[in-house]
């Protein structure tokens, strides 16, 4: 009866908890809204963790408590001299054993998702044909950008990764200046982008991002990398295979097909922007600026600037005061004049793959 | 109080000061130079709240937060809470084992001024605009990417300020082991003595690789050695290795003595001996191992791969079992006492829960999976600061107000250190506890800005509240202290009336030679026997009274750091003026000049004669009467 009435404590108080924890954060960035298997095995564990933890801390605080109020000097007397106990050794047998056994209930299913998170065996399979079975993308993190390349696709993009729903998609990571980190925060947990070596893992996104707030996942570089750390910025977009498809389709296509909102545009493009930036979604990564091709469907400029035309030119005009560091030259009216800027913010926001 | 002749005035007491070798007043040295740091950092980190107040706040620039952050962090471990630590072990340690003194004043010395000037060197980079921006672990790829001369301040600075440590520590385990007082066996020891000890073998092992790591930066940066740089066959993950061999055991060497501190603390004001000495011992000395043992926890997002992940994981967990044993014991000490909440007493208590809480969430960290989530995310800042401020500098409060009596003669007000508490206690939680959701709602660490809409504001305006009353509390310390000093109400040799260790059966300040005849150790807690035997002098002398030997003060230590500091500039600006080269070997010429002259002059020290001793003995007592 007592074992029982316990456990139900137990599983109210997670089931509380996991409630309580779910309600808060924004839904496109928190970890207490997993949207993918890996974020959700992670949650289970922080709820585990944080169930123990619950219970030591209360416990600790139960006993601290009761001898704050019964062992005061003001109660027992000025003159009171309490028995000079040496110890128990049951006592702290007792608070050794307790520890243990609590540590190992939480140490194995660590060691579980330790190897299930860090699984990328799959990642080089191939069907009959020798097509690649799972979707593997390629992450460089630059200084103060992200590229994202499909090496079996053969596209390449920037600043917002485009991924299909309901599948493992493996991830190539790599620093190309000095090293960053990759999050996701609501799809999962982080991985380093070294300068000297690729760590592979995976991600599994199970939630369409075209109902959040801005219709994508935050993604944020976790490692101090320079003065626009904080800005290192990217969004993630979710769709269902057929329409991630389409996407590619599409992204493959810019390259015979080049849209063009604006000629003018296009021209001054092709004279201050060609050499750092490429308008064709087909390629492959290692580009000195992020790729634009599907610019006009980003969500911010730069990563983190609304998207809307009067950002952009304000961004081309002076890149250092939005993004301390980063390399991208600002150009002055000199370089480009208003009209030209104008007819270029134009152009740039017509790079749309997606209608 | 001594007899023996000492010239005053102003220029008098300064040299006097400057040459110390007494460890007392080399304790107190350590203590205003980390004080003095702690406020450097502290202002540090209040701007650093400051920006984050609101989303899109420009207070400070991009460039100038990495700067602030990298200095936080690198002033409050290094030039504050540690300094302030050996400043309790200088002036308290050699009384509490009976000894007359410290095994190697002159290292103790050298060490005192390496710190500083190490710490000196490390802040005059603001003056010269180029501050260290690369984070107080300074990873290497963008250290070494970081322009200027900031990440080389930080690494000659260090390399000067963790040499002194370094010598601290060696010279606080030859102490121990060597020179307590007969009696005072290995499980006599209080148990600040025995964290002590521990934390100083500990630094014995963790400072050399930070010497490594650090010489390998200044190499690479300065000297174009290619120990990290990836394009050319280094590896920076290397960097990452050393730095947690060294810096991993670092948390425990801070938190160790604070441990002690909170035993020395519990079990004085709960009138009882400390619950399982023995088990607080062996945690202790456990805790000190395992430290070693975990450093990768800090790297499971690097990509060591699931194998090491999930062995560090489990081994970082069992940390755990020692603590918690360590909390329980305390629990059960306070238990059954007669417990006086007084100003240290209320640092001890609030210390319980916030370090349970910080203690907790550095279990769920070691939970790897569950790492990868809150890695560099603000869950971490609210986990370290949890046990940084809820464990060091509880401690620090706590021992500062607990040992100022013993240290300065004087009591500092009890009222205005519970105001203190309060505002502290309050402002520390509010700030902190919040964080751990920030980091949950995706926020990382380290960012100067923070876009809005992400839902993170109203979190960073309370924790920026909270930082506020922190700083409130501090000033109403300082004021404390200010105004006690200026008052200068003498107290006896134990004010708090119910002191169990040696210290406090000498007078408060202790006379320069400490024990006028070396105690008999009789037990743990030897001052509580003498009192339960109702011994009237508190001491129960080994030998008669004699001469005492003791050592002259030298100027050396300062002249040989001074050296080491010019040498540092020198190799700072020898790659871009003709002049550096020259400041460097004159710098480390400045050094070996030093050093030679400590060789080759005979300084033998000097004698308190036995009438001095008894005429002093009498003085103090009548003093008293």
């Amino acid at each position: 009866m007592i074992k029982g009435l316990k456990k139900w404590r137990l599983f109210s108080l997670l089931a509380v908890f996991a409630v309580f924890m779910a309600g808060c954060g924004n839904e496109e960035i928190s970890t207490f809204q997993p949207a993918g298997q890996v974020a959700n095995d992670q949650f289970k564990l922080l709820l585990l963790a944080s169930g123990i933890m619950l219970l030591v801390i209360i416990v600790v605080v139960i006993i601290y408590t009761v001898a704050l109020f019964r062992f005061r000097r003001s109660k027992l007397g000025e003159d009171h001299i309490p028995e000079q106990v040496e110890g128990s050794h049951t006592l702290e047998l007792l608070w050794t054993f307790i520890p243990i056994v609590l540590l190992l209930i939480l140490a194995i299913p660590t060691v579980h998702y330790t190897y299930k998170l860090g699984d990328v065996k799959a990642m080089g399979a191939v069907d009959e044909d020798g097509n690649a079975e799972n979707l593997v993308v390629d992450v460089t993190a630059k200084l103060y950008w992200w590229e994202f390349e499909y090496p079996d696709l053969g596209i390449v993009t920037a600043q917002e990764l485009v991924v299909p729903t309901d599948e493992k998609v493996y991830f190539n990571l790599i620093a190309a200046d000095v090293k960053h980190s990759f999050w996701i925060p609501s799809v999962g947990g982080k991985l380093d982008t070294n300068v000297e070596n690729v760590n592979k893992f995976y991600l599994s996104f199970e939630k369409e991002s075209d109902g959040l707030k801005d219709g994508v996942f935050y993604g944020k570089c976790a490692e101090l990398c320079g003065p626009s750390h904080a800005l290192m910025d990217f969004k993630v977009k979710t769709l269902p295979r057929d329409q991630f498809d389409s996407w590619v389709t599409a992204m493959q296509k810019t390259a015979e097909e080049p849209v063009v909102a604006n000629a003018d545009g296009e021209e001054v493009f092709s004279q201050s922007c060609i050499g750092c930036h490429a308008v064709s979604g087909v390629g492959e990564s290692g580009a000195q600026g992020p790729n634009l091709a599907s610019f006009g469907d980003r969500n911010r400029v730069a990563g983190f600037l609304e998207h809307d035309e009067e950002n952009l030119k304000d961004w081309i005009r002076d890149t250092q005061k939005h993004k301390p560091g980063n390399t991208m030259p600002s150009f002055s009216e000199d370089q480009i004049s208003d009209e030209d800027l104008d007819a270029l913010a134009e152009y740039l926001m017509g790079l749309k793959v997606a209608k | 109080m001594s007899s023996v002749a000492q010239k005053s005035g102003f220029g008098a007491t300064l040299w006097d000061w400057l040459t110390t070798v007494d460890h007392k007043k080399i304790g107190i040295l350590y203590l205003l130079g980390g004080l003095f740091f702690f406020v450097l950092g502290g202002i540090e980190a209040m701007i650093i709240r400051l920006q984050l107040m609101t989303p899109n706040n420009d207070l400070v620039s991009a460039g100038l937060f990495n700067d602030l952050i990298t200095m936080h962090g690198t002033t409050m471990i290094f030039l504050a809470a540690m300094p302030i630590l050996f400043g309790f072990m200088n002036a308290i340690m050699p009384l509490q084992i009976g000894a007359r003194d410290v095994a190697f004043p002159f290292i103790n010395s050298l060490g005192f001024w390496m710190f500083a000037f190490g710490g000196l060197f490390l802040n005059i980079s603001w003056l010269f605009g180029e501050v260290p921006d690369a984070g107080w672990t300074s990873y290497a790829s963008l250290s070494l990417h970081s322009p200027g001369h900031g990440v080389d301040f930080y690494a000659i600075g260090l390399q000067i300020a963790g040499g002194g440590t370094l010598m601290a520590g060696i010279n606080f385990l030859v102490t121990i082991i060597n020179m307590r007082a007969p009696g005072m066996t290995y499980m006599r020891m209080p148990l600040f003595t025995w964290t002590t000890f521990v934390a100083s073998a500990m630094i014995l092992f963790a400072f050399p690789p930070l010497t490594i790591g650090l010489f390998f930066l200044t190499f690479d940066r300065m000297f174009s050695g290619n120990f990290f740089d990836h394009t050319m066959g280094g590896n920076t993950i290397i960097w990452e290795h050393i730095f947690w061999i060294f810096g991993h055991p670092e948390v425990y060497i801070l938190i160790l003595p604070a441990f002690g501190i909170f035993s020395e603390v519990f079990s004085v004001f709960s009138r009882k001996r400390l619950f399982g000495y023995t088990a607080m011992v062996f945690a202790t000395v456990l805790i000190g191992f395992l430290g070693f043992m975990v450093w990768a926890h800090h790297m499971f997002t690097v990509g060591l791969g699931p194998t090491a992940n999930a062995i560090f994981a489990v081994a970082t967990m069992a940390i755990a079992v020692p603590t918690g044993v360590k909390i329980f014991n305390w629990l059960l000490t306070i238990w059954g006492g007669s417990i006086k909440v007084t100003t240290p007493m209320l640092y001890a208590l609030g210390f319980i829960p916030s370090f349970v809480m910080g203690g907790v969430t550095g279990v769920m960290q070691g939970a790897a999976p569950l790492d990868y989530q809150l890695h560099d995310s603000y869950f971490i800042v609210a986990h370290f600061h949890y046990v940084i401020v809820g464990g060091v500098v509880l401690a620090i409060f706590a021992g500062l107000h607990y040992w100022w009596p013993k240290m300065f003669g004087t009591m500092l007000s009890e009222f205005l250190g519970k105001i203190t508490f309060v505002f502290f206690f309050i402002g520390f939680h509010m700030t902190f506890l919040i964080q751990h959701w920030l980091g949950f709602w995706g926020m990382p660490r380290r960012v100067w800005t923070f876009m809005d809409g992400q839902g993170w504001n109203i979190a960073n305006m309370v924790s920026t509240i909270g930082a506020l009353l922190m700083a409130i509390g501090f000033t109403v310390m300082v004021i404390n202290i200010i105004m006690t000093t200026v008052k200068n109400e003498r107290v006896g040799n134990d004010p708090w009336g119910d002191g169990r260790t040696l210290e406090w059966a000498i007078p408060s300040p202790p006379p320069f030679y400490n024990f006028p005849a070396t105690p008999l150790v009789r037990g743990l807690d030897t001052l509580w026997i003498e009192k339960m035997e109702g011994s009237k002098e508190m001491i129960t002398p080994a030998e008669p009274i004699t001469d005492i030997h003791m050592p002259h003060g030298s100027i050396i230590p300062m002249l040989m750091t001074l050296g080491l500091f010019i040498a540092g500039f020198g190799a700072m600006f020898q790659q871009e003026t003709s002049w550096g080269l020259g400041v460097l070997i004159f710098g480390l010429a400045f050094t070996f000049v030093a050093m030679a002259t400590r060789s080759l002059k005979d300084d033998l020290g000097y004698y308190v004669t036995k009438e001095q001793i008894l005429q002093d003995q009498e003085n103090i007592k009548r003093g008293r009467n």
